[in-house]
Order: C-alpha cells, then sequence, then structure tokens
C-alpha cells in the first residue's frame, strides 16, 4: 500500500506498567510526508505508543518486545548517546500542554536556543537567524522571541512549541494532542497552520488525539486505538465514510453533529476496560452491539477489507 | 411530575431571570488597579422543563455566570430573581439552603467533585436528610434507589456502597447528577458535565439530562464549550463572548441563522466531517478576549471582519432580529 519505503515502521510494539499492558501489539507505518492520526479515548495507550516510538518513556513504563524502525534504526535499541543524533533533528515531539511544557521563567527565544543547543554546535548569530525563520514559518511575529510563555496566548504557545520542533527540520514530527486545551476556533486555525506547515516542509506527522472529528479533514490516514490495541487502520476517508470496526462507528456515532436534522445518538454503552484486567478475547466485547459468541474467547486477528485492516472477527475471510 | 411541570409553567414568573448581571474581580496590588469584567450586563430567564445552553470559549465567563446563580458568588451589580423573588433579599438559613436544593450544580471534574473517603449513598442520603426532613429511614432507601435508577445506575443497591474509585468517569458524572437530584431540584446548573468524559460515554450523560427533563420536568443551563453538544440537548443557547451576551435564541434558529460573526466563526470552525471543511486558512488570529480594564465598544471587534467605526465606540446592546432571537452586533441585519 506504501509505495515508497516508510520513514517509519512500528512491528508488535508491547510497552507495559508494570503487569499492565498499555500498548499490545501495535503495527503501523507511516510514509515520507503523511500524516497519521492515532485516535482513541482516554486511557486506550495512544499516548504511551507515542512515548514508546519517541523513546521518551520513563519507568516503570518499558518496552517489553516488538521494534521500532525509524530511518533504517532500531529506536528500541538504540542507547542514549545514539539517541542524541536523532532526536530533534529527524524526529520531533510536541506536547498536549504548551502551558506545562515551556519553562516558564525563560523566554520563548532562550528555549529555542537550548533546543537547538542540546543538539548542535551553532554560533549565536546563526541561532538567532534560524530562531527568527521557524517563528516566521508558524505565523509569530519574531519579537515573540524576547517574550516569556505567560505573555501569549494558547495559540500562539502551541504554535512556539510547533516552531521549536520544527527547527532542525525533521522528517517525522509527533503530535499528542496538541491542540486539546484550545478552543475550537484557535484548534482549527492551528491544524490548518499544521497542515500547511507539512505542504511547506514535507515532514510525516503522527497525531494523537481523542476527538475523531478533528482530524477528519487533514489526515491521510487513521489508526483507531481501543484499550492499548489498534482496532482499524486505513485512509482516513475510508474510516470515516464507512467504519468497519464497530468500536469506530461507535465512536463516530458519538458525536452529535450541527448540521442536519437533530438526530437522538446511542454512544457507546459501558466504558473501557480496565488495562489491568481486559476482557478476554476481542477487548471491545463487552460493549459491543454486534458481538458474537466466540467474540468473548477468542482474540480477533487482523483482517482486510480494501485498504483497511480491521480487528474484528465480523470480517473473518469464511463469513 | 409531568403535571407539576406544567402547573410550574403557568405562572408568569421563570424559575430564574437574571437582570442586568455582572461581576467583576479586582486585579493587582494597591497601586496597579486592574479590573476584570468576567460578565458584564447578562440578561437570561430559564423557565420550566427547559434546557438551556450558555456556549462560550473558555475565559468567556460563562463559568462565573454558573457560580453567581449558584451563590458563590455575589454580583457587583444586578439581580438574579428566583421565581421573581431577588435572590439578595434571601437572608435566612432555610432560605438559602432551600434554594441550593432547588437550585444545585453538577460539576465539571467528576473526580475531584467526590470526596475519595465516602461511599456514593454518604453525599446522596445528605442531600436527603437535610433537604427532605419528612423523609423516614426506610423511605430515604428508598428514594436514593429510585434516583440511582433514574440516572442509569442499577442495580441500585450494589452502586450506593461503592466507593468513587470503584466508578468509571461517566457513572460518576451521573452520581454527580444523583446528589443534585436528592434535592428534587428545578433547575440544575451542569457546568460543562461532559467535557472530562470519554468520547463515547458523553452522549450517555447528554441524553441523562434529556431523559430527566422529560420524566421529571427538571430545567437545565447547560455550560459548555461545544456548541454541537448543545444543540444536542438545548431549546435555546446564549453565546457569550468575553463576558457579554454575543447572541441569544431558539438552538435550531440560532445554528440555521448566527447573526453575530462570533457565532458564525464559531460554527466554522467546529470540526464536521460530514461537511466539507468551511473555514479559510488562518484568516482568524484567535487572540483571547480582552476583559481586563475593557474600555467601550464591540469586545469582538479585534477579530471581527465586519468591524465600523461605531464598534470601537459604542457597546453593542442586544437587539431582536428575529422571532425569539437577538444578537448584540451593530451591523448584523
Amino acid at each position: 500500500m506504501i509505495a515508497t519505503r516508510p520513514v517509519l515502521e512500528v512491528n508488535d510494539l508491547v510497552v507495559e506498567y508494570g503487569s499492565v499492558r498499555a500498548v499490545d501489539r501495535v503495527s503501523l507505518a507511516v510514509a515520507p510526508g503523511e500524516f497519521l492520526a492515532i485516535v482513541g479515548e482516554s486511557g486506550c495507550g495512544k499516548s504511551t505508543l507515542l512515548f514508546a516510538i519517541a523513546r521518551l518513556l520513563s519507568p516503570p513504563a518499558r518496552i517489553v518486545s516488538g521494534d521500532v524502525h525509524f530511518q533504517g534504526k532500531d529506536m528500541v535499541t538504540l542507547d542514549e548517546d545514539e539517541l542524541r543524533h536523532v532526536r530533534w533533528r529527524h524526529y520531533s515531539v510536541v506536547m498536549q500542554s504548551a502551558m506545562n511544557a515551556l519553562n516558564p521563567v525563560l523566554t520563548i527565544g532562550a528555549q529555542l536556543r537550548d533546543a537547538i543547543k542540546a543538539h548542535e554546535d551553532m554560533r549565536d548569530s546563526k541561532i538567532r537567524a534560524r530562531s527568527e525563520e521557524v517563528m516566521r514559518l508558524v505565523g509569530i511575529d519574531p519579537v515573540h522571541l524576547k517574550s516569556f510563555p505567560h505573555q501569549l496566548s494558547g495559540g500562539m504557545r502551541q504554535r512556539s512549541m510547533i516552531a521549536m520542533a520544527l527547527v532542525f527540520t525533521p522528517e517525522l514530527v509527533i503530535m499528542d494532542e496538541p491542540t486539546s486545551a484550545l478552543d475550537v476556533v484557535a484548534q482549527r486555525s492551528l491544524m490548518l497552520q499544521i497542515k500547511e506547515l507539512q505542504k511547506k516542509i514535507g515532514f510525516a506527522a503522527i497525531f494523537v488525539t481523542h476527538d475523531m472529528s478533528l482530524v477528519s479533514h487533514f489526515s491521510d490516514r487513521l489508526a483507531v486505538m481501543y484499550a492499548g490495541q489498534v482496532m482499524e487502520i486505513g485512509p482516513t476517508n475510508k474510516v470515516f465514510s464507512d467504519p468497519k470496526h464497530p468500536y469506530s462507528s461507535g465512536l463516530l456515532g458519538s458525536f452529535p453533529s450541527i448540521r442536519g436534522p437533530r438526530q437522538a445518538l446511542a454512544g457507546i454503552p459501558g466504558s473501557p476496560p480496565d488495562l489491568a484486567h481486559p476482557p478476554p478475547g476481542c477487548r471491545f466485547h463487552p460493549r459491543c452491539p454486534q458481538v458474537m459468541p466466540h467474540c468473548k474467547t477468542i482474540e480477533p486477528p487482523f483482517y482486510q477489507r480494501e485498504d483497511v485492516d480491521i480487528r474484528c472477527h465480523l470480517y473473518a475471510d469464511n463469513r | 411530575m409531568q403535571i407539576t411541570a406544567e402547573l410550574k409553567a403557568d405562572t408568569a414568573e421563570p424559575i430564574i431571570r437574571a437582570v442586568g448581571l455582572s461581576r467583576h474581580f479586582q486585579l493587582g496590588g494597591p497601586l496597579v488597579r486592574r479590573t476584570l469584567h468576567a460578565v458584564d450586563d447578562f440578561d437570561l430567564t430559564i423557565g420550566a422543563n427547559e434546557i438551556v445552553a450558555l456556549v462560550g470559549e473558555s475565559g468567556s465567563g460563562k463559568s462565573t455566570v454558573a457560580r453567581l446563580l449558584a451563590r458563590v458568588y455575589r454580583p457587583t451589580s444586578g439581580q438574579i430573581l428566583y421565581h421573581g423573588r431577588p435572590l439578595a433579599q434571601m437572608r435566612s438559613r432555610r432560605q438559602r439552603l432551600d434554594y441550593a436544593a432547588r437550585v444545585p450544580m453538577v460539576f465539571q471534574d467528576p473526580y475531584g467533585s467526590l470526596s475519595p473517603v465516602y461511599r456514593v449513598s454518604h453525599g446522596i442520603m445528605r442531600a436527603l436528610k437535610l433537604h427532605r426532613p419528612e423523609l423516614s429511614h426506610a423511605q430515604r432507601d428508598q428514594e436514593a434507589a429510585r434516583i440511582l435508577r433514574s440516572v442509569g445506575l442499577s442495580p441500585p443497591l450494589e452502586f450506593l456502597n461503592k466507593f468513587p474509585y470503584e466508578l468509571s468517569g461517566g457513572q460518576r458524572q451521573r452520581i454527580g447528577f444523583a446528589q443534585a437530584l436528592a434535592c428534587r431540584p428545578e433547575l440544575i446548573l451542569a457546568d460543562e458535565p461532559v467535557s472530562m468524559l470519554d468520547v463515547s460515554v458523553r452522549i450517555g450523560v447528554l441524553n441523562l439530562m434529556a431523559d430527566l427533563r422529560r420524566n421529571e420536568g427538571i430545567s437545565f443551563l447547560y455550560i459548555t464549550h461545544d456548541i454541537a453538544s448543545a444543540r444536542y440537548v438545548a431549546d435555546r443557547l446564549v453565546v457569550m463572548y468575553a463576558g457579554r451576551i454575543a447572541e441569544a435564541g431558539p438552538a435550531e434558529d440560532v445554528l440555521a441563522n448566527p447573526k453575530h460573526p462570533y457565532t458564525q466563526l464559531l460554527l466554522s470552525a467546529v470540526p464536521d466531517p460530514r461537511a466539507p471543511i468551511s473555514l479559510p486558512a488562518t484568516s482568524d488570529v484567535a487572540e483571547p478576549p480582552r476583559v481586563i480594564n475593557p474600555t467601550e465598544g464591540c469586545r469582538f471587534r479585534w477579530r471581527c471582519p465586519y468591524a465600523i467605526e461605531r464598534c470601537s465606540v459604542e457597546t453593542p446592546l442586544l437587539r431582536p432580529l428575529r422571532p425569539a432571537h437577538e444578537a448584540a452586533c451593530h451591523v448584523a441585519t
């Protein structure tokens, strides 16, 4: 399906916190310049997956098995020293809350300088020039390099985080709900800007969010996660127009619309499982409206329908 | 229950009428005096059996309105009438207690708003003992079970004996509604009751609000930043911007014919997978509202594509543009 060599390839990745398996055998690939969205509810393991890919996990979380190939290197086995050469230059991370991710007592410019100096020996004048360049890139006047985070609006803070992530023009930008602290208007304009930057610079993006409707117009491919597993992955427009997994369609049916007739929605009954005691068989079976007897005992593998992979017995080949 | 709701609707006065409500906060020390205008000139009526949604972005003053109505804050000016009687005149403990029971609040954070050391029954029983002293012990148990069933938690006896940590976010928020129901409310102030819940369980809580209105005749003030969920449950929408009402009217009419440029912007920004993308790229700078020492004039004018000279000198007042539908804008027609 992906013609070119993927920039990132994750195979059967398993991450555990002690005995709790937060990410369970996740495989995915990101092509150069591709925008992959990962959606799921809180506690489904989507942030843990990102942190594992970026090698930002801290104990007790650990990668138990699987591998992460980024530009041909196996990220799982890199040590800190080797990691430093890859991190931020070739991939960067934009955190969820810019309010907490930025240092409140340093100016934006000082923080950009820190990020640059940690990864490359650059002269001050060049650092300044590059800082101004990336600030302009994200649409912030470079005078704000002298501003402290509290002097900027939420949207500007989040954009300066993105500026920081783009300092070395990485091939991959990993974003963990960068818009969740913003209101809808700021959210929409940030999404448009991310997309524009992606077109201009050509980085691949992994974008994690709990808000499925947010990425509908922006991502190329969509992965739906539930209870630590990918349940459905495929081209965004296909997943939206014809969600195959009962969880994906339930999730899509949980958003009231502002257009069209006002219709009653059901949402999904019950609540997500406790990952310390995941249900046997398919993890979604206690909430699934189309549950079958063997869903309760046999865990479904992935089945393919066109370009979409679905972890659901409904799509077993003999049906 | 339906009958009592209709009887109440017949009386002329709505449950709550807020008139010219303002709340300002003083900032800074003795030398630098700054005033934050959280809410200015806010008018609102909520009648029986009605769900009103208060929509606005963070910092627009919507939670301040809820706290004013719940008597957490005192208004800087203006007043709140409860069945025609000013709240400021309620002096006795009995009266204030009665008001708190009839107009309870449900909070945003279902994790922080339940005490972790008490069982679920604690909050509900306390409300029953305090606000409905006429009930006997056995009647209280019965009533608690009935309330839990009405918020969709069954079997009730099992849930009453649980501790909050044993419940999911959606279940906790239902307990929040159960505690409010125990007081036999007329109007529940629900401050972002679903924003901290998982996407798949939000609809359940919204449906619960609609059910409680239908079955028990309870009114709601539903405070949210999500205009789509507001449309889903509410009869009327009140859109706030920077402490003032930008637009108010019947929910469907506001969505179909948004008059205020802010409402139009808000609607165009709502992500909707079922509609094509509609907002032009980065036309809006998305600056936060300026409400510290505000000057005269429309507070939306810096972001408004239609701003005229008059907008910076004269604060627009709400004026009717369609039946029961008002907007505070000089330009809108």
